[in-house]
């Protein structure tokens, strides 16, 4: 048994390493783990990865989760072109700057976007408050200036003129939105141009592939939630009171 | 001019940085920033890290932030035993596991008992006893988490060595010891962890980096802790909203 990727690519995170692996053909077998369903909490899933999160690495016996791990271990192992994680310290080390910056401040906030805008109003028929709305649209909007200002600058991509891990983690987190219709682009034309030019590198038909899941998520029949989530959901909502 | 670290020792990551730096050997000149004296946010910080955060590293020109970041830098840069960001491909993965995995369940999480027994008073507010118990409760779970998923039989955490994960899962672990919630007290093998980990640091050097955070309790029940400058409310207020 080869390399054993476990995956949903509703996720954000599935979608970096899943990206990855295609744009560097690296062969794998793609172990569906559907997250709407709740299989993330059956048994087999358990014995991959007790915390029961996505996405999960198996390399022969060596288990491996955490996208960023799994990201810096397949470039390593498949000796993919080095832009994707330069050996320059200095330029490695903003990769890293990024790839710790970015867990709070980027994709917890374009996650809870989607939960806000689309997921806790379709399955549980409640809209979280405005208030609590209005301060993650907020915090998003300060956060992208931030990543345009401090990440992106004047350069084409974020280490300078070639796309790397840090680009693929920040643009599929930024289209997490997406999935419920919002666009986190539309204000700076900068950004916008810097989104094109990652999904060029990597390969519009991968990319929109990689993608399909998530932009049909408004399609989806939440009748067929698995209840057990549809409880998590719903302590979700608490959270936002 | 040489390494420069520009640290709050009040703040986790300010700590597993200090830490690390001394106990490596490496030279650098500290320059300390008093987060709740407004100096994050005044204009001569900001021209170091635009981000506003600590802990931040300057070298030469190079500025970098996150704690992460900087202790794999200096790691690299500096002649450091291997074990603690080791070349071998399978034990450095487990070290970023562990990384991603703090990010979303450690940190932000085991730092609200500080905020809500010392910071947040400071500036009248006052935390619902619900987000307290939430908190509580986010804190059993990772603790469990880290015993049963990350540590387990081994010595450390990604294993028998210590590694840059031990260092910023305990600074984070101290911070609500130091205000009077004893983590340790009732997880044995969490407790037999951090007696090795100090062992191996040095009870002195931790008591340097700590000197700060573990009189705060006192400096409060005395009203010794300054006022937060004006300039910092909007931090905090925005800090303490996101408590869930």
């Amino acid at each position: 048994m080869g390399l054993e990727l476990y995956l949903d690519l509703l996720s954000a995170s599935c979608r970096a390493v899943y990206i990855f692996v295609k744009k560097n053909s690296i062969p794998f077998d793609f172990q569906f783990v559907d997250l709407l369903k709740g299989h993330h909490h059956s048994k087999e899933y358990i014995e991959i990865n007790p915390l029961k999160k996505l996405p999960s690495l198996k390399d022969g016996r060596f288990i491996l989760s955490e996208s960023v791990a799994i990201l810096f271990y397949l470039c390593r192992k498949y000796s993919t072109p080095s832009h994707w994680y330069p050996p320059d310290l200095h330029t490695r080390a903003r990769v890293d700057e990024f790839m710790a910056w970015q867990h709070t401040a980027i994709q917890l906030p374009m996650s809870r976007i989607l939960w806000i805008k689309m997921l806790i109003p379709r399955i549980t028929g409640e809209e979280v408050p405005a208030e609590k709305t209005e301060q993650m649209l907020t915090e998003v909007r300060t956060n992208m200036q931030l990543f345009e200002e401090k990440f992106l600058q004047d350069k084409m991509f974020i280490t300078g003129d070639h796309i790397s891990l840090a680009d693929l983690v920040a643009l599929v987190e930024m289209m997490q939105p997406m999935g419920g219709n919002y666009n986190v682009f539309l204000n700076s034309s900068r950004l916008a141009e810097w989104r094109m030019r990652v999904e060029l590198a990597i390969g519009s038909g991968l990319f929109w592939e990689a993608h399909d899941r998530l932009m049909k998520l408004a399609e989806w029949d939440c009748s067929t939630l698995d209840p057990m989530v549809k409880e998590k959901i719903c302590e979700l909502l608490q959270k936002f009171r | 001019m040489g390494l420069e670290l520009y640290l709050d020792l009040l703040s986790q990551p300010c700590r597993a940085v200090y830490i690390f730096a001394k106990k490596n050997g490496i030279p650098f000149e500290l320059r300390p920033v008093e987060i709740f004296k407004g100096q994050l946010v005044s204009k001569d910080f900001s021209q170091i890290n635009s981000l506003c955060k600590v802990p931040a590293l300057k070298d030469g020109d190079f500025i970098l932030s996150e704690s992460t970041a900087i202790l794999i830098y200096l790691s690299c840069k500096y002649p450091t035993a291997d074990h603690w960001y080791p070349s071998n491909l399978q034990a450095r993965a487990r070290i970023h596991e562990y990384l991603g995995w703090h990010a979303d369940c450690i940190r932000g999480t085991f730092g609200v008992p500080f905020w809500t027994q010392v910071l947040a008073p400071l500036i009248g507010v006052h935390l619902p006893e619900e987000k307290v118990q939430r908190n509580r409760a986010a804190m059993d779970r990772a603790l469990q988490q880290l015993e049963d998923k990350f540590l387990r039989d081994q010595a450390f955490l990604t294993g028998q060595h210590v590694t840059l994960a031990d260092l910023m899962a305990l600074e984070e672990l101290i911070q609500p010891v130091a205000v009077g919630f004893d983590l340790f007290e009732g997880r044995p093998k969490l407790a037999a962890w951090r007696e090795r980990l100090e062992a191996f640091l040095g009870t002195d050097l931790c008591q340097e980096a700590r000197g700060l955070i573990l009189n705060i309790l006192e400096q409060a029940a005395n009203k010794k802790i300054p006022d937060p400058a004006p300039e910092v409310y909007p931090y905090m207020l925005l800090r303490i909203s996101r408590i869930p």
